[in-house]
């Protein structure tokens, strides 16, 4: 079969130890069989370590950080697109995903880029904060959750759940606490760096598993792997893990992919308790960075995403290999100063 | 006692839980009795031909047997029962 050619933007170059989605999804669209690929990197940071691996992205661009707001992003796009004419863009990256859902619309009418993403709504709907709703909106066992503002609430909260209890930042971050002492450190550190509101979870005691996902937004769960770490890195990061067997864990994941008719690539965190019930933790609206298992277990989750993205109707994939495991390494590239200069000054590398 | 239907038990003793993703080495006899439990024999059967096969008494193969077949469920290797 001839393999087309294609040009895709993709971000998340960030392969540190908490490391992005970018460098794995590029990895399985450079396997893909369909398409034959040139990557454009879309970095925030001058040592992304994407930047420079140059046998997995041809050119690099810095993007303006979220926070510079959609009209910065688009000039910056519009620019890059008359230069590299951008077939789809793949963003990875949580904080930058609203803007991106923001300008859907404006990415295919003016500038022909072809994305798929979740709507506005999906992406609200699974926010941390709303996961109680969520749960029970789509008949998903979920840990008892509450929002607070103030510390005061901490104290209330211990007639609700009994300790540990978990203290989670809206976007990133939880720690467990055991007692009220610890609960009050975490809320103080967790709104230092992410603000309000601070959710305060039920600690449930039991394995967590992960599923890497990708629904097709009609209501069709496309691509589903199950996956427990194996080892975890002082962030909670898999450094280590396993493709799982699992029948219960993947209906469940359907479910929630097929009723939340979820369009694009997300990953479902689930703890089991011995008891063997699933409970979500979380529902990231984007891949992992572990989702190149799914293309080791064969579902290339990235080839189908932007077959989606062209308009093209994508069957699901029936099977996945179980037993296969990924094991991360660290690696250290050798990079010339003048390199780095060229992204640090001008905001581009070939 | 029935051991999960999809458990992968390679020649050399290396046990593979897909459900869970655990890996396990057992040895000789822990081999010998994990097969039999595949084979679907039953507890008392097993009993018997621990103590032929390793020239046991009966009350050390009782022992051992339990002794296994308790790791067996902690480590969830086992159908799950309730209680």
């Amino acid at each position: 079969m001839k393999m087309r050619n294609i040009t895709i933007g993709v971000t998340g170059l960030n392969n540190i130890d908490s490391p992005g989605p970018g460098i794995p999804v590029i990895r399985a669209l450079k396997e893909s069989t369909a398409f034959d690929v040139r990557i454009i990197g879309l970095s925030y940071e001058t040592l992304e370590p994407g930047i420079y691996m140059h046998e997995l992205v041809d050119k690099v661009y810095q993007l303006p950080l979220p926070t510079a707001g959609t009209p910065m992003l688009k000039e910056r796009l519009q620019y890059i697109n008359n230069k590299e004419k951008l077939d789809v863009i793949i963003p990875n990256f949580d904080a930058e995903l609203h803007s991106f859902i923001k300008i859907v619309p404006w990415l295919r009418e003016e500038l022909g880029i072809a994305t798929f993403l979740p709507s506005h709504d999906s992406f609200e709907e699974r926010q941390k904060s709303e996961l109680n709703k969520f749960g029970e909106r789509y008949g998903v066992t979920v840990p008892a959750s509450y929002m607070i503002s103030q510390v005061s609430e901490l104290k209330k909260l211990e007639e609700e759940i009994d300790y540990p209890m978990v203290i989670k930042g809206r976007y990133y971050d939880a720690y467990i606490a055991s007692s009220i002492e610890q609960a009050t450190s975490f809320f103080y550190k967790i709104i230092a760096k992410w603000g309000y509101p601070v959710i305060v979870q039920e600690f449930v005691t039991g394995t967590e598993v992960n599923v890497t996902a990708l629904g097709d937004g009609k209501g069709s769960c496309i691509g589903a792997v199950p996956m427990r770490k194996l080892y975890i890195t002082d962030k909670g990061k898999a450094w280590s893990g396993i493709s799982l067997e699992d029948d219960k864990l993947m209906q469940i994941a359907h479910t929630i992919i097929e009723k939340s008719r979820w369009r694009g690539g997300c990953e479902l965190e689930f703890i089991k308790t011995r008891k063997e019930e699933y409970y979500l933790l979380e529902m990231n609206p984007r891949f992992p960075a572990w989702v190149y298992l799914a293309n080791g277990c064969g579902q290339n989750h990235a080839e189908a995403l932007v077959k989606m993205a062209l308009g093209e109707e994508v069957k699901p994939f029936t099977s996945y290999k179980s037993g296969k495991m990924f094991v991360r390494y660290s690696y250290d590239m050798i990079v010339d100063i003048s390199e780095f200069e060229k992204i640090s000054t001008t905001g581009e590398m070939e | 006692m029935n051991i999960r239907k999809n458990i992968a038990i390679s020649e050399n003793g290396f046990i593979f839980n897909p459900l869970t993703g655990d890996s396990f080495s057992v040895n000789e006899t822990g081999l010998f009795i994990l097969q039999k439990l595949k084979e679907g024999e039953t507890r008392e059967t097993i009993m018997k031909t621990l103590q032929d096969e390793f020239e046991l008494d009966a009350n050390s193969a009782e022992i051992d047997l339990n002794d296994f077949l308790s790791m067996l469920k902690s480590y969830q290797l086992t159908e799950y029962e309730d209680a």
